[in-house]
């Protein structure tokens, strides 16, 4: 029996990052307050004073250079994990992610590897100034040579963060801030990995298959359960990996269902939600018995808070968008 | 007092323009004068075999750097060998000089990702299109190096179009707050494609921003390959020494030209004149070390024709070599996006190889 202890899922988080340093001496943690301060979140609370400021390092506020940086020193063998304090601030960093830190390997045949992992809270939902609540998760998903996670429970958090930076290839790591402090779970104390490229089912069901992750991933259990009470049994699947996606798992539960609907945050035009329905066409078509459903974000910039309940897809929406599928 | 203890203005020079010495002549024994002479030639036969290849057909759009060799060669002679290199996309004759074979530079602008792959002795990082963004790079390898306590020195370089670049602003920045053993070479060839060095900033030199981060920097003739390495070797002295009462990095400029077009794909004559080229033809940095060598007693016209005709031999044997090379394998296409092939990808890989297997290359290939 090993110890564990209750996390929520950004303490999982700090306790993956922890782990990760103490086994691991090539391993750094840098950004912007993620030293001294431990984080906006407390994702790095204590590491500095237990890891000194050149494991766990306060870099000047710069996007583009904490990202470049980190390409470096990967590019030399080590295992940096930067991080950019909110996802809507990876932007003057995007041209070091998809110029340079998806391509190293490419580029040099494989002389030089990227094993580094930049971490990101994303998405929405905690009444937050413009600019902190995105979900551009496909942006990356898009760029080949990147592998993106997301989790959305604190035992997976600690696991797949260690799976990402032992990872040899460069990982966005997207945090659900949303469930930052939703629940707790036990996580255990020694290191661990969850597999990356892998998805996990939550519920089981026979009517229709729903796909999701992160945050989102509450709010359709939840959906789910409603219509469990009315005889609609859903089988949900978190995808935890956005790229590469759990082809797989994705095609099995559909073709035990027929029917499926894909949820997540980000808007729907672009989303993951398309690359999805395209998976089951070119994989399952004749297993499908109604119009895959795509409950998402709107096509509208994330609006500032006193409309952001209209914009997340909730568990009323996620209810209405099964039943289409179900009932068609 | 140091090289670095000079105005920003105040050009660092070692020959001038008739190879006369101006300045304090760095210690070099006679034979590695030669070769860093025998480099520049190499660097300039080379260039011109390039663009030729590119009028025939025979190589891709490709970046000349005729003019630039004193700067390029002068500063990579300075390197030791365990020193890293992080270039952008003109420095063919700097990764010569640090070990890159001549093959691998023409295979690049051939279209072979090959190309990129430096033997694993060689310390050169790959070829950076987009303009600064490497600087970070740089800084970023040398913390590492820093954080493990190793004692290698970085040299990165870029021109001045650059230095406009927010990662120029980024890299260097990073370098001063955390004292990396970043060299940060600016090519100031006075030309970002068409718009002049004066269209980047309003600063008097390059060299000052360094005053902005805190580091020194320095301001050198890019023309002459002598003053070039001296700077760049008292700025590696530096880099070094993790003692130094000075900060560890440096921004060099190196004041040169671009005698040719931007790439082969540029007309330079639409936004500049020739007096102007003109002009700085006649700062031409190997002229100025043949010049100086010859009065020195250490070449005459029989060693410069040898090394001549070694020159275009070292040359010719590199095309060769580089345009035997077959089309590689399709496989090639897929296998280096990530450590192992995602399942997904292994499957376009696999209905690409069976089309092509039942196609034939003719269905695919453009001649």
């Amino acid at each position: 029996m090993t110890d564990t202890q209750n996390l929520t899922l950004v303490q999982a988080v700090r306790d993956g990052l922890h782990t990760e340093l103490r086994e691991d001496d090539d391993v750094v943690v840098m950004g912007q307050d993620v030293g001294k301060n431990g984080g906006v979140f407390r994702a790095t609370e204590g590491l500095f004073d237990e890891f000194g400021g050149d494991r766990v390092i306060d870099t000047p506020l710069a996007e583009s250079g904490i990202v470049g940086t980190a390409v470096g020193m990967a590019a030399m063998g080590m295992r940096p994990v930067p991080e950019i304090q909110f996802s809507g601030f990876m932007y003057p960093g995007f041209d070091q992610i998809v110029s340079h830190m998806s391509r190293f390997r490419a580029r040099s045949r494989g002389r030089f590897t990227l094993p580094m992992t930049l971490r990101a809270p994303y998405g929405g939902g905690i009444r937050a100034p413009e600019h902190h609540s995105e979900s551009k998760e496909a942006f990356y998903a898009h760029e080949a040579g990147l592998k993106v996670v997301v989790p959305s429970t604190p035992y997976e958090a600690k696991g797949l963060l260690a799976a990402s930076i032992r990872d040899p290839d460069p990982v966005i790591f997207l945090e659900p801030k949303l469930i930052y402090r939703a629940f707790r779970e036990a996580v255990p104390e020694e290191p661990y990995t969850v597999p990356i490229g892998e998805a996990a089912t939550r519920r089981e069901g026979d009517d229709v298959a729903v796909f999701t992750y992160g945050a989102m991933t509450r709010p359709t259990l939840e959906a789910a359960e409603t219509l469990g009470e009315e005889e609609i049994e859903c089988e949900v699947v978190d995808l935890r990996t956005i790229s590469p996606l759990d082809r797989e798992a994705i095609v099995e539960a559909f073709e035990k269902t027929g029917r499926a609907v894909v949820v997540h945050e980000a808007p729907k035009t672009g989303g993951l939600g398309g690359e999805i329905t395209a998976i089951l066409q070119e994989e399952a078509l004749l297993h499908q018995e109604a119009p895959i459903g795509r409950v998402a974000g709107f096509d509208v910039p994330y609006p500032l808070y006193a409309l952001e309940d209209y914009y997340l897809p909730s568990a009323a929406r996620i209810e209405e968008g099964i039943l289409e599928a179900v009932e068609f | 007092m140091t090289v670095f203890d000079r105005a920003y203005d105040d050009t660092v020079r070692v020959l001038d323009e008739d190879g006369e010495v101006v300045g304090d002549v760095p210690d070099l024994d006679d034979d590695s004068l030669v070769e860093m002479y025998r480099h520049m030639r190499l660097a300039r036969h080379f260039d011109g075999r390039a663009v030729s290849l590119q009028r025939q057909g025979r190589m891709g759009t490709y970046p000349p750097l005729s003019g630039q060799e004193g700067a390029q060669i002068g500063s990579a002679y300075a390197l030791d060998a365990d020193d890293w290199m992080v270039p952008s996309y003109r420095e063919h004759g700097a990764a010569l000089v640090h070990g890159l074979p001549l093959k691998q530079t023409l295979l690049y602008w051939m279209g072979h990702e090959d190309g990129n792959h430096a033997p694993d002795d060689v310390n050169v990082f790959p070829v950076a299109v987009p303009i600064a963004s490497q600087v970070p790079h740089a800084t970023g390898a040398a913390w590492a190096s820093k954080l493990r306590g190793e004692n290698d020195a970085f040299i990165c370089y870029f021109g001045d179009g650059a230095t406009s670049e927010g990662d120029f602003h980024e890299g260097v920045n990073f370098a001063g707050v955390f004292d990396t053993p970043t060299i940060f070479f600016c090519n100031n060839n006075q030309w970002a494609i068409s718009v002049p060095r004066e269209r980047q900033t309003r600063s008097a030199t390059l060299a000052q921003k360094a005053e902005a981060y805190g580091i020194d920097g320095v301001q050198v003739d890019g023309m002459d390959p002598l003053a070039v390495y001296g700077v760049t070797t008292a700025a590696l002295e530096k880099a070094r020494d993790p003692d130094a009462d000075r900060p560890r990095p440096t921004l060099i400029e190196a004041v040169q030209y671009r005698f040719g077009a931007h790439t082969t794909a540029d007309d330079p004559t639409v936004y500049r004149d020739d007096e102007e080229v003109e002009r700085w033809k006649a700062k031409d940095p190997i002229d100025r070390l043949e010049s100086y060598l010859r009065d020195e007693g250490v070449l005459d016209d029989e060693r410069v024709a040898e090394i001549e005709s070694s020159v275009e031999a070292r040359v010719a044997d590199a095309i060769d070599e580089a345009e035997s090379m077959a089309r590689p394998d399709v496989r090639e296409l897929f296998e280096h996006a990530y450590a192992e092939m995602p399942p997904e990808l292994q499957r376009q890989y696999e209905a690409l190889a069976a089309l092509r297997d039942d196609r034939g290359d003719a269905a695919f290939l453009e001649e």
